[in-house]
C-alpha cells in the first residue's frame, strides 16, 4: 500500500520538479549553514577550551600565605564559650613550600581518578639586561610529565624542550622576555634571584603561549635548576598539578584534597569559569541561527505545498472519488514534504561537510595561537545527526497543515465546480 | 426470477444551509437492480447531481438511508466509505479527471492498486483488458494529456471498470463531448450492460440518450416525479 502512495507522491513531486527543487535547495542551504556554523563554533570552542584545559591543571595544590584561620585562643577549652576578639592578625613567617610533598605525591599517584601529576615550583627572579633588571618568574617543571599532561612542547616555538632536562642550567625563555633581552638560542643569560644571587643560564628554547602577560614575564627551567637557583633542598616544591581522568569531578576532588592534605586546592572550573560561559553562549547562538534558517526553509516548503495542493485539486478530488481515503491523501502530501526534507537535508549534510572542510583549509595565523595554522573545525557526527533530524521535523511540520487541508478537500465541490 | 438489488435508498432528504435552508431532495426512494441501465433526467437545479453524489457516498450530509449491495452506509467512517467507492463504484464524470502526471495505463491502474486485491502485474493485465474492451489499448503508454477528449473519456470509463464495480455512476458523461464521441461513449455503456451485465446509473441532460436506457427517473424540485420503464 505504501508503495502506491510513494509512487503517487513521486509523480506529483516530479511534475513540479522546479518548485520542488527550490524547496529542497532552501532546506539544503539551511542545513549546510547549520552544519558549518556549528562545526566552526564547536571548533572554536574546542580551541579556546583546549588552550585552557590542555595546558592547565585540573586541580592545583598549593600553599597560600595567609593569616591562620584558627587562632590559639579559640582552641582553648577555657575560653570556648566566650567571644574572642583578636586584632591585627598577621600571617606566620613560612615558606611557600608544600610540606610533606613526597607523601602527597605518592598518595596522588595511587589515586585511581588521577591521570597524572606534575610537581612544579615557581621562583621570582630578575632578568639582567645590562644595567637594567626585568622582573620575571621561572617555573621549575618536571619536563617529561609536564609535556605528557599539559603538552608543554606545543608552546615551545624554538628549540627542543627535552634540552631543558639534558643540559644543566638551561632555560626556555618566554618570547617577550627573549625579545627584550635580545637573546638568541645558545646564549647565556644572567638572572638575579630574590636573595641577590646571580646565576648564569643557557637559553635552549623559546616558548609562546599567546598571552602577552605570560610571554613577557615567564620562563621555564627544570625543577633541579630552579631549586638550585633558590638555594633550597631537592624536595622543595610549591605546586602540585593534578590532571584527572574525568574533569567533571575536579571541584569535588579539590575540596577533598584540601582537607586530606591540608593545602590549598583550586579546580579548573572555578579558576576559569568565564570560559565555560563563553562556550555555552556561542553554542546557543549557533543553534538559534541554524534553527531560524530551518524555519525559514520550512515556510518555503509550506508555500510550495499549498500551491501544489491548489494546482492538484482535481487530482486530489479524483483520487478521493476513486477510493483513496483522506488519510491516504494526507500521507501522499506528507511524503512529498518529507522527501523534500530528507533529500534537501542529506544534500545539506554533504555540502555542510564540504564547506567545513574548506574552512578547515583556510590559513588562520595569529600570534595569539602559535599552534593553530587553519580555522578550527569540529567534525562531530552529533551536528550531522541533529541537522538531519531537524530538517525532517521542520519539513514534517511545514507539510502537516497543507496535507491536512488536502485530506479535507471535498471531492463533490471540486467535481461539481466544473 | 428475483432481481438482485444493487442500490437502494430509503427516504433520502437533503438540505442546503447556505445562504438559506433549502430542501433540495425530498424523500427519495429508488432501487436499482443488477444489470440495469438507469438514467436520471431533469432540469438544472432539480437535485439530480446532488442525488448522484449522495448515492456515490461522497456526500454524507443527508437524512434517510442508503444501501449499496444490501449494506447500509450509515455510520461508516470516511475511510470505510472510500473503500466502498474503491471496490463497488466506478465513476465517469463530465470532465475526464485523468491525472496528467501518469500514463493512460497508470491512470486506469490506480484504483486497482489502491484496492490491493491483485498484484501489480495482475492489475496491469486487467487494465489492458479493460482498455481493449474500449478499443484504446494502443494508447496505454501515452501520457494522459496527449490524447483527445473522446479518448480521455474512454480512459475514464476503463478506470471506472478496473475493480469490476457493482455499479458505474456517470455525471453527464457525454456532456462535454461532441455528437460523435458522445454517441461512441453511450454506445460503450450500452455494450457494457448487454455484454457484461454491468449496472449503470447516469445523470444526463440528453433526452435522446435517456430514452435508450432501461429506466428513466425524472426529477423536479428535489422529487422523483416519474419513472419510465422502457424495457
Amino acid at each position: 500500500m505504501y508503495k502506491l502512495i510513494a509512487s503517487v507522491s513521486k509523480s506529483l513531486l516530479l511534475a513540479r520538479w522546479k518548485q520542488t527543487l527550490v524547496a529542497a535547495i532552501g532546506v539544503t542551504f539551511s542545513i549546510t549553514m547549520f552544519i558549518t556554523l556549528l562545526s566552526f563554533m564547536a571548533g572554536l570552542n574546542d580551541l579556546l577550551d583546549g588552550l585552557i584545559i590542555n595546558h592547565t591543571a585540573h586541580v592545583r595544590l598549593y600553599k597560600e600565605i595567609k593569616p591562620a584561620q584558627k587562632q590559639p585562643i579559640n582552641q582553648s577549652q577555657q575560653y570556648k564559650q566566650d567571644y574572642n576578639f583578636v586584632s591585627s592578625i598577621k600571617p606566620k613567617r613560612e615558606r611557600l613550600e608544600i610540606q610533606n610533598n613526597a607523601a602527597i605525591l605518592k598518595a596522588l599517584q595511587n589515586d585511581d581518578r588521577v591521570l597524572g601529576i606534575a610537581p612544579k615550583l615557581t621562583a621570582q627572579i630578575f632578568y639582567n639586561v645590562g644595567a637594567i633588571d626585568l622582573t620575571g618568574v621561572i617555573n621549575g617543571i618536571d619536563i617529561e610529565e609536564e609535556n605528557r599532561l599539559f603538552f608543554f612542547n606545543e608552546n615551545v616555538t624554538e628549540g627542543n624542550y627535552l634540552d631543558l632536562k639534558n643540559i644543566p642550567n638551561s632555560i626556555i625563555l618566554g618570547k617577550g622576555v627573549a625579545q627584550k633581552m635580545l637573546a638568541n638560542m645558545g646564549d647565556v643569560i644572567r638572572v638575579t634571584t630574590s636573595k641577590g644571587e646571580r646565576v648564569q643560564l643557557k637559553v635552549v628554547g623559546f616558548f609562546e603561549l599567546g598571552l602577552q602577560d605570560v610571554d613577557n614575564v615567564q620562563s621555564y627551567a627544570s625543577i633541579a635548576t630552579t631549586q638550585k637557583l633558590l638555594g633550597v633542598s631537592n624536595n622543595y616544591i610549591t605546586d602540585i598539578q593534578v590532571k584527572l581522568k574525568n574533569i567533571e569531578i575536579a571541584p569535588q576532588l579539590a575540596k577533598e584534597y584540601q582537607q586530606l592534605f591540608e593545602v590549598d586546592a583550586i579546580d579548573i572550573q572555578t579558576a576559569n569559569s568565564q570560559f565555560e560561559t563563553g562556550s555555552s553562549i556561542r553554542t546557543l547562538i549557533s543553534y538559534t541561527v541554524g534553527i531560524t534558517l530551518l524555519i525559514v526553509a520550512g515556510f518555503g516548503i509550506y508555500n510550495i505545498l499549498n500551491m501544489m495542493i491548489y494546482e492538484k485539486m482535481d487530482a486530489i478530488a479524483i483520487l478521493k472519488a476513486t477510493g483513496f481515503s483522506g488519510s491516504d491523501v494526507h500521507h501522499i502530501f506528507i511524503t512529498i514534504a518529507l522527501s523534500i526534507g530528507i533529500f534537501g537535508g542529506l544534500l545539506g549534510l554533504i555540502f555542510g561537510l564540504g564547506l567545513s572542510s574548506i574552512i578547515d583549509q583556510i590559513p588562520f595565523n595569529t600570534a595569539a595561537l602559535p599552534t593553530v595554522k587553519t580555522y578550527p573545525i569540529n567534525y562531530n557526527p552529533k551536528f550531522y545527526f541533529i541537522g538531519i533530524v531537524f530538517s525532517i521535523i521542520t519539513t514534517y511540520l511545514a507539510g502537516y497543515l497543507p496535507s491536512r487541508k488536502a485530506s479535507k478537500i471535498d471531492p463533490v465541490i471540486i467535481i461539481r465546480g466544473k | 426470477m428475483t432481481k438482485q438489488i444493487i442500490l437502494e435508498t430509503h427516504n433520502i432528504s437533503k438540505y442546503f444551509h447556505e445562504p438559506l435552508t433549502v430542501q433540495v431532495l425530498k424523500d427519495i426512494n429508488v432501487s436499482i437492480n443488477k444489470g440495469e441501465f438507469v438514467s436520471i433526467v431533469g432540469k438544472s437545479g432539480c437535485g439530480k447531481s446532488t442525488l448522484l453524489y449522495i448515492l456515490s457516498t461522497m456526500d454524507t450530509d443527508f437524512e434517510g438511508e442508503l444501501f449499496i449491495d444490501q449494506m447500509s452506509m450509515k455510520g461508516k467512517s470516511e475511510a470505510e466509505l472510500a473503500r466502498v467507492r474503491n471496490e463497488q463504484i466506478g465513476f465517469v464524470f463530465q470532465f475526464h479527471y485523468l491525472l496528467n502526471e501518469f500514463s493512460v495505463l497508470k491512470n486506469v491502474m490506480l484504483p486497482g492498486l489502491k484496492l490491493n486485491k491483485y498484484t501489480k502485474e495482475e492489475v496491469e493485465h486487467r487494465a489492458i483488458e479493460k482498455l481493449k474492451i474500449l478499443g484504446i489499448e494502443h494508447l496505454a503508454l501515452k501520457s494522459a494529456n496527449h490524447i483527445s477528449g473522446g479518448e480521455k473519456q474512454r480512459v475514464a470509463i476503463a478506470r471506472a471498470l478496473i475493480n469490476d464495480p457493482n455499479i458505474i455512476m456517470g455525471d453527464e458523461p457525454t456532456g462535454n463531448l461532441d455528437k460523435k464521441n458522445g454517441e461512441l461513449v453511450f454506445h460503450i455503456f450500452e455494450e457494457l450492460t448487454k455484454e457484461f451485465n454491468q449496472t449503470l446509473l447516469m445523470v444526463t441532460h440528453d433526452e435522446g440518450f435517456a430514452k435508450r436506457t432501461d429506466r428513466v427517473i425524472e426529477m423536479e424540485d428535489g422529487k422523483i416525479i416519474n419513472i419510465d420503464q422502457y424495457t
